[in-house]
């Protein structure tokens, strides 16, 4: 066991993957010698060599599109996309390729492959460097969407998105990346995908977040008997635990930094009207971003939720 | 200073056969007269094919279809070129190579009755799902050639698609890739001078296709797309390259598609009755029939006996197509991922799909 951040847990599970298992491969703008952007993959070109940590062309398409071919034929590429916002370029690959590769085919080929990237609001980049667009891709079949929260579970989620079978987009909130260290052990252990993490017990509100948003929720908690699940999976994600938490408390607060409309927290507030509509006893809340473009430096901080705000939404959930 | 040349490109162009059926033989590659018959066989098979899938698609008992006709000699002649593990990536107008590589045909009818079965390619076959959105699939081939560098496997893999797709960034993308990785891929353009009713000089002001190659690091070739045998040395000698270490290749197949783009399309609102039949007469069948009679290789009882056995086999195939079981209503959901999640099984339950 050591402290770690996020960036050397990632980094640690990257490497033991790789150690042991020959398929599995880095690639991406700047990751060989340059050890990535934000360095997580640091140090892995000199261990695995240029044929396993490669450094591509500047081709967001090229890179998630070679990685279906890749995959297809036998590797497990972890390919990074340096944020967000440039993931879209490569969106027809992943949506109408990567996922459906598999139903198309009917099971005779696949795409074990991850796409990592950066998101989130925090860093204070240019324009298109803090997206958090876990939705749009959560929304397609076929893919998985992971969100780490902590180092801890940043390596064993990241480990098992790299064994599954089918493509995973793994996010890695950029806030994160060196804000926080806690306990990683040093043996290779994995985290199951689609199961929840119930962060802290609570009797009277359901918290549900993932991400950078979970510790802004758990802030704001202070004052409040709140069970605060860690959702790590978006898709598929955990409705058992969900749906359990608010038939105990009767409340349900979602928090994320992505805008409202047709954002996650909408999918978690049609769960609970469907599965636990007999148990609330006030009205489910959503806490996000406004339906808005995301602003640069000076404005970001306007436009995540605030810790003020998770509070409020706790105080009119209590109110009931 | 003055301006200096810092480099210089040609592009060639091939024929072996011209449109009267002579040969030239110093470029002719090493084929007989059973290579030639496999390759008028089988152009009359996937013809046959051809046919019947556009009588099918009138009848009702297929959907839109893609036609090849006009475009056999460069699908016929390159597929045959390749290997069983060599893989391909073909777009959705190339039933001809999947014919030509032994595909089952009844399962290619399948697919165009609207079956995703058609495309669980079987054992053996190392064959993609025809690509639908334009030019996409060209990056997997790059991918897939790469991997097959990396593994030390002595293979290539080939990816089709038209001048339309040479506009894709996709295009652009893949054989970038493939060049700074000196992949074995062999980009199979099929110039059939229309993507719907857009002509080929609207894809690219370039002259021709095959001279972007160049631009990537990789040779470009231009080929006559109507002469197969100018076509099969083209691609068995980009396949011998990639196999040999020396990287991928970029082969424009200059053709023409003769019918319409697909079965819901009216060619005759953009293009002259002129110009078809200008290209009529230039079809590939009519040339491989010259030469090889020419060569004493061809005599009208044996192109009747072929043609009557190439109906028969995709009479057989259809029969077998329409025979088979109507697919499982929870095929649907249960490939997309390869274990159903939770939600999904209920999901199952509340569609009634049993099973």
């Amino acid at each position: 066991m050591g402290k770690l951040n996020i960036v050397q847990a990632i980094n640690q599970a990257l490497q033991q993957e790789m150690e042991k298992d020959t398929d599995v491969i880095v690639m991406g703008e700047d990751v060989a010698k340059d050890g990535g952007v934000f360095r997580v993959t640091q140090g892995l070109l000199d261990k695995f060599g240029a044929e396993r940590v490669i450094d591509t062309p500047l081709s967001e398409l090229g890179i998630i599109g070679t990685a279906v071919g890749l995959a297809a034929y036998g590797f497990k590429p972890v390919a990074e996309i340096q944020f967000m916002g440039f993931t879209y370029a490569g969106v027809e690959q992943l949506f109408s390729h990567a996922s459906r590769i598999r139903s198309r085919s009917r099971g005779r080929f696949s795409c074990p492959m991850v796409v990592r990237t950066p998101y989130g609001i925090g860093i204070k980049p240019p324009e298109l460097h803090s997206e958090s667009s876990e939705a749009l891709f959560a929304h397609m079949p076929g893919l998985k969407v992971v969100i780490p929260s902590n180092p801890y579970n940043a390596k064993g989620l990241l480990v098992s998105a790299i064994r599954d079978p089918d493509p995973v987009l793994f996010m890695e909130a950029s806030r994160l990346y060196r804000s926080i260290k806690s306990e990683v052990p040093e043996e290779l252990y994995s985290i199951p995908l689609g199961k929840a993490n119930i962060y802290q017990e609570g009797a009277e509100i359901t918290v549900v977040a993932w991400g950078t948003m979970l510790h802004r929720a758990a802030e704001a908690s202070e004052d409040f008997d709140c069970e605060i699940i860690d959702l790590q999976t978006i898709r598929p994600f955990d409705e058992e635990t969900v749906v359990n938490s608010v038939k105990k408390t009767g409340r349900l607060v979602v928090v994320h930094e992505a805008p409202r409309t047709g954002g996650f927290g909408a999918e978690i507030a049609a769960l609970v009207a469907e599965e636990a509509f007999g148990y609330l006893k006030a009205p489910v809340v959503r806490v996000t971003a406004p339906d808005a473009v995301v602003p640069m430096a000076r404005l970001e901080d306007h436009y995540m939720p605030s810790q003020d705000m998770i509070k409020k939404a706790f105080q009119k959930v209590m109110q009931y | 200073m003055p301006k200096t040349i810092i480099e210089r490109s040609e592009t060639q162009f091939l024929q072996v056969i011209n449109e009267k059926g002579e040969a030239d033989a110093s470029l002719m590659p090493s084929l007989g007269e059973a290579d030639f018959k496999r390759f008028f066989e089988t152009m009359l098979l996937a013809r046959a094919f051809n046919n019947r899938a556009l009588s099918l698609q009138r009848e009702g008992r297929i959907g839109t279809y893609a036609s090849i006709w006009g475009q056999e000699a460069s699908q016929i002649g390159s597929a045959l070129a390749f290997s069983d593990e060599d893989w391909l990536f073909p777009s959705f107008r190339e039933s001809g190579v999947l014919v030509a590589r032994g595909y089952p045909m009844w399962m290619l009818y399948r697919y165009w009755a609207g079956d995703e079965r058609g495309m669980q390619a079987p054992p053996g076959f190392n064959i993609f799902p025809m690509s639908v959105p334009v030019g996409t699939q060209i990056p997997h081939a790059t991918g897939a050639a790469w991997a097959m560098k990396l593994k030390g496997h002595k293979k290539v893999a080939a990816v089709y698609f038209g001048d339309g797709g040479s506009s894709k960034g996709d295009f652009h993308e893949g054989l970038n890739f493939a060049g700074v990785f000196k992949a074995p891929c062999v980009f199979l353009c099929q110039n059939n001078q229309w993507a719907i009713s857009v002509p080929r000089s609207r894809q690219t002001a370039a002259r021709t296709i095959a001279q972007k190659g160049y631009a990537y690091g990789m040779e470009g070739i231009q080929v006559d797309g109507n002469d197969i045998a100018a076509v099969y040395k083209v691609v068995k000698e980009a396949v011998d390259k990639g196999r040999s270490g020396g990287g991928p290749t970029l082969i424009e197949c200059f053709t023409y598609r003769l019918d319409d783009h697909t079965t819901s399309d009216d060619a005759s609102r953009y293009r002259t009755d002129e110009e078809v039949e200008a290209w009529k007469a230039k079809e590939p069948l009519i040339r491989l029939r010259l030469y090889m009679e020419k060569q004493g290789w061809w005599t009208k009882e044996y192109e009747d006996a072929a043609a009557k056995k190439a109906q028969e086999a995709v009479d057989a195939d259809i029969k077998k197509a329409e025979s088979v079981a109507a697919p499982d209503p929870a095929d649907i959901i249960k490939y997309t991922y390869k274990d159903l999640t939770d939600r999904q099984k209920k999901e199952i339950k509340e569609f009634g799909w049993g099973s």
